[in-house]
């Protein structure tokens, strides 16, 4: 490590004398196999990310396109595809493989690495004045370990799953159908796929929890830190805490499955339901950990764009931590099925409720944010107030879904898949979309075309809702989740829905040509290409920010505004 | 060896070291939490498991209070057994001693050891159903052909008038599930 402090001085030398620094980086292999810059390993996470993001879609588009009529339309012809049998149970199951790696994917290879490593890795250094992070080679091995993980998932597609090939086990891989359930190696690699996907998040945890506390500029105090840090040192914290919980399961699954132990298994005094609380205890602070920088992204913008200061920054920054400590304590919201007592079942109830006021403080305070305010609808200014609309219906569906009795007929419907894609593809989707455009020039110094960019949103808003508001309904009447057929009752509103991803497909045509285009022919990004709303310290920076910035630490005075 | 780094990089490696050692301990914790989750079911009566009575007698009779106790018994498709409970329903007085006998055979040309899995529904009513002695508590093992009558001795715990939910339950069922003894299996096929 002690080499990283010698290089960049070397680096910024040339700087301070007015030279350019590209003449500088390091070859095309060391500096993109061999990174140790965080704004380089941000661009790695942000470029897997919308590799991860186009399968992960494309998956949603088949299982669309199923799910488009009542009975079985494509899955045996997927199946003989991938090399299966072409009978009715193996088809079945390549619909189950598909919801699996759809959630998987989407969850750790597209919005964590875009959101916390992406994002996180390219603007909480330069947001709190840091030359790098704190641990540049680590941040190195979190990237490096995301590609075996996703290969090992995506390979899993090609080996024995039980039924079929494929891990068909859904996101949650619970027992007993994930352990005696499905035989083969499927379900083992993407086990190790996930333990590997952890492991790389709880480093980078650890990278961000040490940077943010030890790297912050003369000044830079932790109530003066912009929001985005704030979230991502809550978010550093959720991870650093539930995700060990998701390896000890998940390793007790390998060994039941493996190695005959039993802790899942009733016939050596074991509890399947254990495994769900296990789960459940990581999976519920996981739904923060995705939405947690996209609430600290949506206040950087909304702040950005009114010309403001962020309303009520304190409250908005231990709003987020409410959030982080109470999320850690509902966990058995998503187990009201399980047969707990009607006590149980009522502080859980209560207990997710209870999130709602800390989350509502954070919706008001946009809100206020914006009132009054000088107010400019450029792109990512679209995509946040799309996103407070959106995760607002999302948060309320939740708000519903809370009530246990409730939950006893909304359970496993498509309810429940219309809440959790309001404020997960939705609620994170638009934050990212949101990052992307408002930090596109600052990250390749270049300006995305602003009408491609303004198509994108709209299409991309009428779509998803197309797509998601009439599972709803589905949901309401009753219609089952992860079963890729339904009675011709169904038809309407699925067929709407399919209808709806149709559009969010088409939009995203004029996301990629504008990425595309203006990343080789738009125009140059000045440093601070927002002007006077843009008070962070990225904008002190040029359009792109030097290779290694700060080696003259800022200094941030009293009179600073978030 | 800490003593040759620059201030800035010792104090990144403390803060470091601790959140990794965090993230350790949790690590820990999940797998405390398999045993936490045993003793958490064994003292609540949570999921049904139901309570094991260490001076063997029973409260008493409540006078008046009668519920229904329905016995179920279930064997693992891999163990060559039958058994069945010789009464299916028992109607028996809250807080009295009760007696009720299941029967397995062993099917297969071999000695077998099983060994039971239990809980009541609703599983509410686990921490009131209290087992003075059972067949469950050990091993069983049947030569080729044999056939065992096996008893449960329990009571219902007058505790469960006062409880706002479980008072209200008119009938109970005791579940067992036979599974073949993996250690016992173990050994049987290093012996044999």
């Amino acid at each position: 490590m002690s080499d990283i402090t010698a290089t960049a001085s070397h680096f910024q030398a040339h700087e301070d004398h007015g030279h350019h620094d590209a003449d500088h980086k390091p070859a095309f292999f060391q500096r993109w196999f061999m990174s140790t810059n965080h704004k380089d390993i941000g661009t790695l996470y942000l470029i897997f990310a919308i590799v991860a993001g186009i399968i992960g879609g494309a998956i949603s588009g088949l299982m669309r396109a199923e799910l488009a009529e009542p009975g079985i339309q494509y899955l045996q012809v997927w199946t003989k595809l991938m090399g299966g049998a072409p009978d009715f149970d193996t088809a079945l199951h390549m619909w189950n493989v598909l919801i699996t790696a759809h959630g998987l994917i989407m969850v750790f290879f597209m919005v964590m690495p875009a959101i916390i490593g992406g994002f996180g890795n390219w603007f909480v250094p330069i947001m709190i004045g840091a030359p790098d992070m704190a641990f540049p080679r680590m941040n190195n091995i979190s990237f490096w370990l995301l590609i075996p993980a996703f290969s090992l998932l995506l390979g899993s597609a090609f080996f024995s799953g039980g039924t079929g090939h494929g891990a068909g086990t859904g996101w949650t891989v619970y027992a007993p159908l994930s352990t005696s359930g499905s035989a083969g190696a499927s379900v083992d690699m993407a086990i190790l796929s996930l333990h590997l996907a952890g492991a790389s998040s709880i480093l980078g945890a650890v990278n961000f929890i040490t940077t943010i506390f030890n790297m912050r500029a003369p000044g830079m105090t932790l109530h003066k830190m912009p929001l985005f840090v704030w979230s991502v040192l809550v978010t550093a914290f959720l991870l650093l805490l539930s995700l060990p919980v998701l390896a000890a399961a998940i390793t007790m699954l390998l060994t039941d499955r493996n190695f005959g132990t039993t802790f899942y298994d009733a016939s050596g005094g074991g509890d399947p339901v254990l495994y769900q609380h296990l789960f459940w205890f990581f999976g519920h602070p996981e739904v923060y950990i995705m939405i947690l920088p996209g609430f600290g992204i949506i206040s950087q913008i909304v702040s950005t764009f009114s010309k403001k200061p962020v309303f009520g920054y304190l409250g908005m920054a231990y709003a987020m931590v409410a959030i982080g400590v109470v999320g850690f304590v509902v966990w058995a919201h998503h187990m009201f099925t399980t047969g707990m007592s009607v006590d149980t079942k009522m502080y859980f109830t209560a207990a997710t409720m209870v999130i709602a006021v800390p989350t509502g403080i954070k919706i008001f305070s946009w809100i206020a944010t914006m009132w009054g305010g000088s107010i400019t609808f450029k792109t990512p200014m679209l995509w946040a107030i799309g996103f407070i609309f959106l995760f607002t219906v999302g948060g309320v569906t939740g708000v519903v879904l809370a009530n246990g009795g409730v939950d006893n007929y909304m359970h496993d419907t498509y309810y429940v898949v219309a809440h959790f894609h309001y404020v997960l593809s939705l609620g994170a989707v638009f934050s990212l979309f949101a990052a992307f455009y408002y930090w596109f020039g600052k990250m390749t110094g270049r300006m995305y075309n602003e009408f491609l960019g303004q198509v994108h949103f709209w299409l991309f808003f009428v779509g998803v809702n197309v797509l998601f508001f009439p599972m709803h309904f589905l949901g309401l009447d009753g219609m089952p989740r992860r079963i890729p057929d339904y009675p011709d009752a169904f038809q309407h509103w699925n067929s709407i829905a399919t209808h709806g991803y149709e559009i969010m497909a088409f939009s995203m045509i004029f996301f990629f040509i504008n990425v595309f285009w203006s990343m080789f022919a738009g125009k140059k990004a000045e440093g601070n290409y927002w002007g006077e709303g843009a008070t962070t310290l990225e904008w002190t920076l040029s359009s792109p920010p030097p290779y290694h910035q700060f080696e003259q630490l800022p200094h941030i005075g009293d009179d600073h505004s978030h | 060896m800490s003593h040759a780094l620059p201030p800035q990089q010792d104090r990144n490696l403390r803060v470091g070291l601790i959140a990794a050692a965090v993230a350790l301990a949790m690590l820990g914790l999940g797998y405390a939490a398999v045993p936490l989750y045993r003793m958490f079911c064994q003292v609540t009566g949570f999921g049904g498991t139901t309570m094991r009575s260490e001076t063997g007698i029973a409260p008493g009779a409540v006078v008046g209070k009668l519920i229904n106790v329905r016995f179920d018994a279930n064997v693992a498709p891999s163990l060559p057994w039958s058994f069945a409970p010789e009464k299916r329903v028992a109607r028996v007085a809250i807080g009295a001693r009760n007696m009720a006998f299941f029967t397995a055979t062993n099917l297969s040309d071999h000695p077998i050891t099983g060994t039971a899995s239990f809980n009541v529904t609703p599983e509410l009513a686990g921490a009131y159903f209290t087992k003075i002695q059972c067949f469950c508590f050990t091993s069983q093992t049947l030569k080729p052909g044999e056939t065992i009558r096996m008893p449960v001795i329990y009571y219902v715990d007058p505790a469960i008038l006062k409880d706002k939910e479980a008072g209200k339950f008119n009938e109970i069922t005791l579940s067992y599930t036979f599974f073949p003894d993996k250690s016992a299996v173990d050994s049987e096929r290093a012996g044999g």
